[in-house]
């Protein structure tokens, strides 16, 4: 997993609330064997105007003017600003690949989904929850300010406007964060403890054997 | 110790080791795998020269892309077709038990785990499936996961987590008639939201709840994650243990009775603290139809398409107009009038013997409207599927002129050939109606079986409580 440290880039704002893994990456896509190359297809429903199918030549399809990431100004946006429930519905872990694919690397929103909130860590996404109000302020100088840039310092646990103007503090758990900055794979992590897991299950399997047989 | 929730008892039982900011590794029984989420897993353990920590934890069905008809032709998508064909090669790479594609006993994951007995009360149960969920009904802590986590659940037979809140959800009264767990499930979630259940393990409690088969059980936690709680979970009682006894994967004998000794303390006690409760009235529920986009856009059969003037704020005025405009429907139109093309009956939520009889009675003689281009039947799995033909289920569908398909997740999310077309309005009996779920530009009405029978009949959404 790679590291998050500090973090500078580009603001995109996605302007709706329970945004689903479904509208994220679409099922048909998720018949992928590889963790790879979601990002072209990332909420590709509201990206193109056509209906995409895997191993297609996206490079080809007509792209929804509309929609806020082919917005030339938000061209290279590694920041992406949402609204609450972000990543509800499906546990599909393809929903952080593709965001991760397609180059963002943190997601600010007032809530998540759980299981999403969980599958971006262990991918090295940065899932960031602000209360509504600074969410609605992020929204507004997004919107007002070309070319928005954010800096979020993990170590720091803030995230400042790149002009030093406006700095919020946010929450993560120690563990999340420790794994984060150093890049740590949680099997390894893990597996330190195998002794213990081998006691607890040598323990459950006299208490409860029906759960062996 | 003080008096104990049901999901106090079942973290505390599987607490391997906790970290200083209670992050904890959590001891996992059950680990149930499909094709779609988990090849990625294995490749990553064949990286790491990792084996699975206990093979006989793991079982393994196809269901997200398998075709539900003449299954002698095979899968025809060869993307779909090389899923399903990983997951047999690594099945047996590792060991693992695979009910596969010609398997008489396969289906969707979370159909088929209970009906082996495969989930037991006690149990802590994951897959990479949201709808894992379900097998709360047993008692359970059970929940989806992601990849990285099923092949953390395969390589060390835990999960990292840290531990939910309490909410209990209490069902007060005695169900009407033609009113049902869906619909008891869906207006839970249109009164808290899709996110109301974040941060929450649910217990559903309650006479209606006692009342309720396993099925029922099994579609009210089913949809815990629609109200965006990872896990709903019921307190085992003598349905619980009636249902298991005898199932291939079910203890025997001397044993049984040791398990099920141990299973009658999988309940809250007296006094335990809930963080927060909602109680519900089910005596004055009625059937449910959802019109918009997200399962908590959810109105009663008697009830209007509502109007987004009426909604004052802007973040969800915005939402109900998109939804509006997705789903092609006016607003303060009655539900009772939106027409319907087509009608899926099928789903780990609602796939089982017990919803295929109830929407066998509401059909049985009838025959489908003429505006309704395709009514389909799905059996959540090949016993059900099985079963439903030893009752002559399956002639009362064909009768009425519903296709009799074979198991699987099928339409509810269409990985399979079985999909809406662009526009096409459907009645479903799944569990989530997100744009494209169904099929890009499909629209998508969760309702329960006996009122996605009824609209098939009708071509449009009408009161099942006064079906005749």
């Amino acid at each position: 997993m790679e590291k998050f440290t500090v973090h500078r880039g580009l603001v995109a704002p996605l302007d709706r609330a329970n945004v689903d893994t479904d509208a994220i990456i679409p099922k048909q896509f998720l018949k992928s064997i590889k963790r790879t190359g979601f990002g072209p297809n990332l909420f590709d429903g509201w990206r193109y105007l056509d209906v995409g199918q895997p191993d297609q030549d996206n490079s080809k399809r007509p792209l929804n003017p509309d929609f806020v990431l082919n917005q030339p100004r938000y061209q290279g946006a590694s920041i992406l600003l949402a609204r609450e429930n972000f990543g509800c519905g499906s546990s599909r872990e393809h929903a952080p690949w593709a965001l991760l694919d397609y180059g963002f690397r943190a997601i600010i929103a007032p809530s998540f989904a759980e299981i999403f909130y969980n599958n971006s860590f262990k991918n090295g996404l940065l899932p960031i929850v602000l209360d509504e109000a600074q969410v609605d302020e992020l929204f507004k100088d997004t919107f007002a300010t070309p070319g928005f840039e954010l800096v979020i310092d993990l170590e720091a646990q803030s995230i400042s406007y790149a002009d030093g103007s406006k700095r919020f503090a946010f929450d993560i758990d120690p563990f999340r964060k420790y794994c984060l900055l150093n890049g740590l794979d949680d099997i390894g992590l893990t597996l330190r403890h195998a002794d213990k897991i081998k006691a607890f299950e040598e323990r459950r399997r006299q208490e409860q054997p029906w759960l062996f047989a | 110790m003080g008096p104990q929730t049901l999901y106090d008892k079942l973290w505390a039982s599987h607490a391997v080791h906790v970290e200083d900011d209670g992050t904890t590794l959590l001891y996992i029984d059950r680990h149930f795998l499909h094709e779609v989420t988990s090849p990625q897993a294995f490749e990553g353990l064949r990286l790491a020269k990792r084996k699975p920590w206990r093979v006989d934890a793991n079982l393994a069905t196809a269901d997200h892309n398998v075709p539900t008809t003449d299954r002698s032709l095979g899968i025809s998508d060869p993307v779909s077709r090389t899923q399903v064909e990983t997951l047999d090669r690594n099945c047996a790479e590792f060991g693992i038990v695979q009910f596969g594609m010609s398997d008489p006993r396969q289906g969707i994951v979370h159909v088929i785990g209970p009906e082996q007995g495969a989930t037991l009360p006690g149990m802590t149960v994951v897959c990479g499936d949201s709808h894992t969920s379900t097998h709360g009904a047993f008692a359970c802590l059970a929940h989806g996961i992601g990849t990285s986590e099923v092949e953390h659940v395969l390589a060390t037979q835990c999960l990292l987590a840290k531990k939910s809140k309490n909410m209990l959800v209490w069902f007060d009264g005695k169900l009407p008639r033609g009113v049902t767990a869906k619909d008891m499930i869906l207006a839970l979630i249109g009164e808290i939201g899709t996110a109301g259940g974040t941060g929450y393990a649910i217990e559903y409690a309650g006479p209606a709840v006692r009342a309720l088969s396993m099925a029922g059980r099994m579609t009210l936690c089913n949809m815990a994650i629609e109200a965006g709680a990872r896990s709903g979970m019921v307190a085992a009682d003598e349905t619980t243990f009636e249902y298991l006894k005898g199932r291939p994967y079910a203890p025997r004998g001397e044993m049984w009775d040791r398990a099920v000794a141990y299973w009658r303390t999988l309940h809250s006690d007296e006094g335990a603290h809930f963080d927060r409760v909602v109680r519900i009235d089910v005596s004055q529920l009625k059937p449910q139809v959802t019109w918009g986009t997200s399962p908590e856009m959810v109105t009663t059969i008697d009830g209007r398409v509502p109007d987004p003037k009426q909604e004052q704020d802007p973040v969800k005025r915005a939402g109900i107009e998109r939804a509006l405009e997705y789903m092609g429907l006016e607003p303060n139109v009655p539900i009772t009038d939106i027409r319907i093309d087509k009608v899926f009956i099928g789903s780990c939520t609602n796939s089982r013997i017990e919803d295929l009889r109830a929407a066998a009675e509401v059909v049985r003689g009838k025959r489908v409207a003429s505006n309704v281009k395709l009514a389909m039947v799905v059996p959540g799995s090949g016993l059900v599927k099985a079963q439903a033909e030893q009752e002559g289920l399956d002639k009362i569908f064909k009768d009425a002129g519903f296709e009799w398909r074979e198991p699987g997740c099928s339409m509810c999310l269409g990985m399979n050939p079985d999909q809406l077309e662009p526009g096409e309005r459907c009645a479903s009996t799944s569990n989530r109606n997100f744009e494209g779920r169904q099929g890009p530009g499909g629209r998508t009405h969760l309702v329960s079986p006996e009122m996605a029978a009824a609209a098939a009949i009708a071509g449009h959404f009408v009161d099942v409580r006064h079906w005749q």
